[in-house]
């Protein structure tokens, strides 16, 4: 177990998987010599040459093209698009391509990369660089969708990443690169995906989140408890294949499930997880599901609006602490204005 | 153009003016653009302004070159690197640096930030933070202007690190086959991010790559403001008077790192100090001086009076309160029709 900040236990992932298996590359735009804009890379040139580590013009098409490319001829690529909406411009190689050439092959080909991309608000860099669009990939079936929370779960679902023989896309939440945690390093500290986590216990009510918005349930739920409400959190981590079973274990234990969600209230995907929490245990329930996201606009830069754009600790404690009390579910706090 | 009903913008409309017909205010422009840089690393050092910033320290002559080039009623579809371009094209002082901050005051309202700006009476549409977007999107505004059958003339500002990206390809081509009034500039500042130009890409000029679309060419490479205005011009003429696209570089150097986080120590020993020599500002002032056009006396004057210009804007911009609430909602959809 070490410290270290979210940045480096991703680099220290991309190494030990490189160090264990020859067919593992790297490459992006400032990837190799620079070591990354978030410095998720750093070293890995000097570690393992050019050959294997690459800069990469600004080329996203042919970023993502080529690893689909190297990955049906046996290469593991890990590739970087550098901010997530960057997936824009070459969204065929991923969801069109990656996602079906082994469907469309009859099994005859499997493309085994890691697209990597930092994700969410909180940074001030506005509409065009903060958003999740986790939901471009949850609807092409083919893709796994993994959403990392701090440098424990970054380095332990990224191994599992690499080491899947599916194309993965891998989500990194910008605000959590520079924080540091406690990692387990080696065999030990690797997660499988399709694994939820839980984070924390409880027994009245069961937080689901993903990404950033972790840490904020967890501190959520700590002031909840003090107010005699027991919340159980939980980190889904791999968002496809989404963990059902300790989803709905878990619910069906608290009777109350609140899905915190850093995306637009329409097309989140915890509209899903709502509606198979709610036809999985209909009846059971002590409340309706009830879903903290973000209004339907994009996100805002002044400081006073992105913050309060993002669900914050006090708002989610007060929705949560709301449903548990009147079992109805509270109006989101921009209903005056949407 | 029929871009928008708004009221015409009269002070950006005067900025404009300025730098279109005064050698002088072209260079007023320049030290006002340099200073005004330096001011916003300022907000950010002391923790006034938020997010990432984007600085042209030392590409002044590009901005100022274009904004004295293009009529206002042309329309300028801008990358990332705003500052410089936007105070240039008429912008005000204010409105950028209250962008930067956040505030109602600010170009688009304190919602865009950094490296958003808009200002659609001298013809900014915006700026484009997906790389190479707005190429496609010039062509678009150019095939709008001959089906309406307007003089307009769409522009398209880049870097260098636009130019292997699978629009730029799409936006030259479309161009030339539909003959449509745009011109590409491609602003090479010899970096893109942390990365050199010829890192990433195997030939040069970069403007020599239009010869696969049998579309014109030229190169601008002296830090000249008045050479980027009439190379420009020509490029721009010729779009207007239905010659169609041209694609002109214009060869300048990024002083600063890509944005606040980067100290540009990749950077090779004695190349800034190079450039430095073929400071812009300091090219247009001997110009001035050797013309007869300007003293060094006023020209320091112009330095002075610059000064107390950014430091009134900066208070002005700083005394403008965060958006309301419901700027947030405001303009996510057009009202109904
Ligand atoms: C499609 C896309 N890929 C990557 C980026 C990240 N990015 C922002 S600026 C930049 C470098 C651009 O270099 P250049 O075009 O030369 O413009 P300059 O920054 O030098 O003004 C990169 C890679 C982006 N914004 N969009
Ligand atoms: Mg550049």
């Amino acid at each position: 177990m070490k410290r270290m900040r979210m940045n480096q236990a991703i680099t220290m992932a991309i190494r030990d998987e490189m160090a264990a298996d020859n067919s593992v590359v790297c490459y992006g735009e400032d990837v190799a010599e620079a070591g990354g804009v978030f410095k998720t890379s750093v070293g890995l040139l000097d570690e393992f040459g050019p050959l294997r580590v690459r800069d990469m013009p600004i080329s996203e098409m042919a970023i993502l093209g080529s690893a689909v490319g190297a990955a049906t001829l046996g290469l593991r690529p890990v590739v970087e698009i550098m901010f997530v909406e960057f997936f824009g411009v070459c969204l065929d190689q991923i969801v069109t391509q990656a996602a079906k050439l082994r469907y469309l092959t009859n099994g005859a080909v499997t493309v085994p990369m890691v697209a990597r991309a930092s994700v969410g608000a909180g940074r001030g860099f506005s509409a065009t660089h903060s958003q999740t669009c986790e939901t471009w990939f949850m609807s092409s079936p083919g893709l796994k969708v993994v959403h990392v929370s701090d440098g424990a779960s970054a380095y332990g679902l990224l191994r599992s990443a690499i080491r899947d023989d599916n194309p993965v896309v891998f989500l990194e939440p910008k605000t959590a690169y520079g924080t540091r945690s406690a990692v387990t390093i080696g065999e030990e500290g690797i997660i499988p995906l399709g694994q939820a986590a839980i984070k924390r216990a409880g027994t009245d009510v069961t937080m689901i989140s993903l990404g950033q918005l972790v840490s904020s349930c967890i501190e959520a739920a700590e002031g909840l408890n003090q107010i005699g409400i027991s919340v159980e959190v939980i980190d889904l981590q791999t968002l496809k294949p989404w963990d059902r079973p300790t989803i709905m274990e878990s619910v069906a234990r608290t009777k109350r499930a609140v899905i915190v969600e850093e995306n637009p209230l329409t097309g989140g995907w915890g509209g899903d997880l709502a509606s198979a929490i709610g036809s999985g245990l209909f009846g059971e329930l002590a409340a309706p599901v009830h879903r903290v996201t973000t209004p339907d606009v994009p996100v805002p830069f002044s400081r006073e609006l992105e913050f309060q754009f993002l669900p914050s600790v006090d708002y989610i404690t007060a929705q949560v602490s709301e449903l548990c009390q009147t079992n109805k579910v509270p109006d989101p706090w921009w209903r005056p204005y949407q | 153009m029929a871009i928008t009903d708004l009221e015409p913008n009269q002070e950006a409309l005067a900025r404009r003016e300025a730098v279109r017909t005064n050698g002088l205010e072209r260079y007023r422009r320049m030290v006002e653009i340099r200073a005004a840089e330096a001011k916003i690393r300022e907000f950010h050092s002391a923790g006034q302004a938020w997010g990432t910033t984007h600085c042209a320290d030392g590409q002044e002559a590009v901005a100022v070159g274009l904004a004295a080039a293009a009529k206002p009623t042309d329309s300028i579809w801008i990358a990332h690197r705003v500052h410089g371009l936007g105070l240039a094209l008429g912008c005000s002082l204010e409105s950028v640096f209250a962008e930067n901050l956040g505030r109602q005051n600010g170009s688009v309202g304190g919602i865009g930030g950094s490296f958003h700006l808009t200002e659609i009476s001298v013809g900014l549409i915006h700026s484009f933070t997906i790389i190479g977007t707005q190429l496609a999107q010039a062509v678009g505004g150019a095939y709008a202007a001959q089906v309406q059958g307007s003089e307009m003339v769409a522009i398209a500002q880049f870097g260098d690190g636009a130019v292997n990206i699978g629009v730029f390809h799409e936006a030259l081509n479309l161009a030339k086959i539909w003959n449509v009034p745009v011109v590409f500039l491609l602003e090479n500042n010899h970096y893109a991010e942390f990365t050199r130009v010829d890192r990433m890409t195997p030939i040069e000029p970069l403007a020599s790559r239009a010869e696969a679309y049998d579309m014109p060419w030229s190169v601008l490479d002296v830090q000249d403001v008045n050479d980027v205005r009439d190379g420009l011009g020509e490029a721009i003429d010729r779009a207007r008077s239905g010659g169609g696209p041209t694609l002109v570089e214009a060869i300048t150097y990024r002083y600063l790192g890509h944005s606040r986080s980067d100290p540009a120590a990749y950077r090779p020993a004695q190349e800034l100090e190079a450039w430095a020599e073929r400071d812009p500002i300091l090219v247009n002032g001997r110009h001035l001086v050797a013309t007869g056009m300007a003293t060094e006396g006023e020209l320091a004057r112009v330095t002075e009076e610059v000064d107390s210009t950014i430091e009134a804007a900066a208070e002005a911009a700083l005394a403008g309160p965060p958006p309301e609430l419901g700027a947030m909602f405001a303009n996510v959809w057009a009202p109904d029709r």
